[in-house]
């Protein structure tokens, strides 16, 4: 892939990637410290992290939500969509703020999607709609959790 | 979790800004002191509605461009032990138990990241023979059409 030879991380971007992942310090100068962890200034931090955003190695610096931890509710879907559909089912699921990760997938079921709604009622409201479009369904709740990811080393 | 929480749930999920005092402007809008922002978020973490702050990874744009959602049909004895194993495995980033259908024996999703499918293969069979589990497919991702994650 040229893409990621375009990339050309350096030691610097590397450190920095492995460490605000689980790390980002939550204090007033988080850039500050993260610079004295790794012997850079403070203005080197933001000047690697902005292009590591511009590039798209770094998607965003925030919060990743629990949805049960919210009071939420969550669930996989797998749908059969006919290839003719797929396009017009796909935008009319993805318009659902709740939807967070849609997928093409190969097999019987073809569309892949995790629904993540603020209560039960709410997911249940939703998962009626996505029914009604009529198409073959599978409802997917996770019952048991054994890794949740995600540190990428670089 | 109050209406503040909510709020600064909202301000930040989009990622903070890259400059030296991201909190201060959350603070500003927020009407609250910075400290008591971190504070906040430092709250949330510890009460599980945030399962970590820091970046997410475009992995994509890192050449770790296969994705296989590998799932698994484990007998509900072994789902504990099994689990465990997978989420053991380096490339196995997600590892969940969820409900059967009548029309879909496999209960155990394994998600495996790596630079291509061959590899993604390649862990498959290996947590197989690591497991015993021989009732599995992979599927692969053809397309992204969404990926915005958990948002409120």
């Amino acid at each position: 892939m040229t893409m990621t030879q375009e990339l050309e991380l350096d030691d610097t971007d590397r450190q920095l990637i492995n460490l605000i992942q689980l790390d980002f310090p939550l204090d007033l100068r988080p850039f500050r410290t993260l610079g004295d962890q790794i012997g850079i200034s403070e203005a080197e931090v933001i000047d690697h992290l902005k292009r590591l955003t511009d590039i798209g190695v770094i998607r965003r610096i925030g919060p990743i939500l629990n949805t049960k931890g919210l009071g939420g509710a969550s669930t996989l879907v797998a749908m059969r969509v006919p290839e003719d559909a797929i396009d017009r089912v796909v935008s009319r699921i993805n318009d659902f703020d709740e939807v967070s990760h849609n997928y093409l997938r190969p097999g019987a079921y073809n569309i892949w999607f995790t629904v993540s709604a603020s209560s039960k009622e709410r997911l249940h409201k939703m998962i009626s709609e996505i029914k009604a479009f009529g198409y073959p369904f599978l409802e997917l709740p996770v019952t048991r959790l054994f890794k949740i990811g995600v540190k990428f080393e670089v | 979790m109050d209406d503040l929480d909510l709020k600064l749930i909202k301000l930040t999920q989009d990622g903070i800004d890259l400059v030296p005092d991201p909190f201060k402007e959350i603070a500003l809008e927020l009407a609250i002191p910075e400290t008591e922002v971190i504070d906040r978020i430092e709250a949330l973490v510890e009460r599980g509605a945030i399962r970590r702050f820091g970046a997410s990874i475009g992995h994509r744009v890192l050449g770790i461009v296969a994705n296989a959602m590998c799932v698994w049909n484990v007998h509900d004895d072994r789902v504990e032990e099994v689990g465990a194993v997978m989420a053991g495995f380096g490339e196995v980033s997600h590892c969940y138990e969820r409900m059967r259908c009548p029309e879909w024996d496999y209960n155990l999703y394994a998600m495996i990241h790596a630079h291509t499918r061959e590899e993604c293969e390649r862990t498959a069979h290996d947590i197989s023979r690591a497991t015993g589990i021989s009732d599995y497919i992979i599927l692969f991702s053809e397309k992204e059409f969404k990926k915005t994650g958990v948002r409120i």
